[in-house]
């Protein structure tokens, strides 16, 4: 009977597809270029890749945005790309967002929350920090000025990887 | 047991399940759905706070940091995960 239970539990615990540091970070497209190709999560391979899921509802969302922007300004040419799906069902409720606050990065529109069923986001929001081979590197619920220090140093180390 | 108490049993076990189950149809037995942390816009609103009155809320809020250190996590809006 307990040899029963534990199997059942392990099962499902086991069962679920999340998304774990160290697995293959779950690919999805995120837009056409100009030729009219899907460009996909995995063609930025070789690249460090900061995917964060937010929304305009979120208000620690609306303070990692200007950490975003430096990031990105700052680690771009490096080999950084930040890329936020917005998790709005409202698609004017995030453009308002994003006219107060703009976004240097590519944004990417969720409302159905398929990328984040993928990467079975808990929290919002959620950072997946992507190394250059493509897998997830660390996992980040919420955010908190008071992180960003060592949270750029994280960044520095997988670019220098 | 003869087969009519059976089918008499076995149907009124069937129906308890489904009373129990309130206004779910049979297709929503086994899925229980969760509000995902994305879904939660509505929730987030301001005006789905659990609170009457803002005077009220401050001095809850003020008692809970001076007692306890924690402030905000009364909406839903950051996820819970404490981030202020």
């Amino acid at each position: 009977m307990r040899f029963s239970i534990f199997i059942c539990t392990a099962v499902l615990l086991f069962s679920t597809n999340a998304s774990f540091a160290g697995d293959t970070a779950a690919n999805f497209v995120l837009g056409k270029n100009s030729k009219g190709k899907n460009v996909t999560l995995q063609s930025y391979k070789g690249r460090v890749v900061y995917l964060d899921f937010w929304a305009s509802w979120c208000p620690p969302c609306l303070k990692s945005f200007p950490w975003m922007n430096e990031m990105q300004n700052r680690y771009g040419k490096k080999g950084l790309k930040v890329i936020a799906v917005n998790m709005d069902q409202d698609r004017q409720a995030a453009k308002d967002f994003l006219s107060k606050q703009p976004a240097d990065f590519h944004i990417l529109y969720d409302p159905k929350g398929k990328i984040a069923e993928q990467y079975n986001v808990q929290a919002m929001p959620s950072a997946y920090f992507i190394d250059k081979q493509g897998n997830i590197s660390r996992e980040k619920k919420g955010f908190k000025l008071k992180d960003t220090d060592e949270l750029e140093h994280y960044i520095q180390s997988l670019l220098g990887q | 047991m003869n087969s009519s108490q059976l089918i008499t049993k076995t149907s009124f076990l069937l129906l308890s399940c489904c009373l129990f189950n309130g206004c779910a149809t049979f297709k929503d037995i086994s899925t229980v759905k969760n509000v995902k942390a994305w879904e939660r816009n509505i929730l987030a609103q301001d005006n789905m706070k659990l609170e009457g009155d803002a005077i009220d809320a401050y001095v809850d809020d003020h008692i809970y940091f001076s007692k306890e250190a924690s402030s905000g996590g009364k909406s839903v809006g950051g996820g819970g995960c404490g981030c202020n």
